[in-house]
């Protein structure tokens, strides 16, 4: 028996099943972001010193992660847009350039951190880069976690696109309803602790 | 979706995406006037949210999205508010002296 409403939108909320449900998850997501947000408020006004952050954290290369997370949103929410048009062949390339995109920002992520590990500034060093480790952490297995999708959707999971192309693009609309969350949460990360 | 509608919609995309861009810029720059911590927080922050709302609403498609959304997502900013409340609380309570580094 099919699960009502997995495509089809219900009449009285104009919605289908995972629309809700990843505004629902986006909504949790947003307060566990919001947390971390106060704590670093909490935190910072607490604080009898608070460093600069150029002091421990390099801007330029957050910059670029910026640049990088904002153009993977540009590139999925094309993605969706070639497939709606039914173009699976930019679809794919769309995809395939998210995916690049959000491996660079790891990339930088990595030189970052381990730049980091190398002066021993660890989280346990200091106040400041125990919320730094713990927001840009969080943030990191977000990205992961969403990179993961992306390659499930691009590959093994393609064959559901031949059953059901429209049960198919749901399901890229709301992996890229997710990355834009991902790059929501990296806009206000990178101002809040490498600029402020 | 037809091809004019689509081609309307990418353009759309594109200009968020520049106006993202310079307004990342404009982010960075602000960090290098050295202005006085509270002014800083209040322009970055407000330069963040132009963002933000430029992603939420066309990226997103919060533009046009359905009333049980933009439900869901005000209950949402109303928590979000108390919980950045909460660190002015405690500053009433003077609480916050408990956690210096």
């Amino acid at each position: 028996m099919e699960i009502p409403y997995a495509v089809k939108t219900r009449p009285d909320t104009g919605l289908n099943n995972g629309k809700l449900a990843i505004w629902l998850f986006l909504a949790s997501e947003v307060m566990l972001f919001g947390a971390l947000f106060s704590s670093y408020v909490l935190l910072r006004t607490g604080a009898a010193n608070w460093p600069e952050g150029s002091q421990f954290l390099n801007i330029p290369l957050a910059t670029l992660n910026t640049v990088l997370l904002i153009s993977s949103s540009v590139t999925v929410i094309l993605a969706w847009s070639s497939l709606a048009a039914k173009n699976v062949k930019k679809f794919r390339i769309y995809m395939l350039l998210t995916i690049l995109l959000a491996c660079g920002f790891l990339v930088v992520k990595y030189f970052e951190y381990a730049a980091k590990f190398n002066h021993h500034y660890y989280p346990s060093t200091n106040t400041f880069l125990a919320i730094y480790f713990t927001m840009t952490g969080l943030h990191v297995i977000h990205v992961l976690g969403g990179l993961a999708i992306k390659l499930y959707h691009l590959f093994p999971g393609f064959k559901v696109y031949k059953e059901d192309p429209e049960r198919y693009l749901g399901r890229i609309e709301l992996t890229g309803l997710y990355w834009h969350f991902v790059d929501l949460v990296w806009i206000f990360l990178f101002p809040v602790l490498y600029l402020l | 979706m037809s091809a004019i509608d689509q081609d309307k919609h990418i353009k759309t995309y594109m200009i968020v995406f520049v106006t993202l861009l310079a307004l990342t810029v404009v982010t960075v720059a602000i960090s290098y006037l050295h202005m006085s911590v509270i002014p800083a927080i209040a322009l970055g922050l407000f330069v963040a949210t132009v963002k933000g709302s430029l992603v939420a609403a066309y990226f997103m498609h919060l533009i046009g999205e359905k009333k049980l959304i933009i439900w869901v997502l005000i209950f949402t900013a109303l928590f979000v508010l108390g919980l950045l409340l909460l660190p002015v609380f405690m500053h009433a309570d003077r609480l916050e002296n408990y956690y210096v580094s």
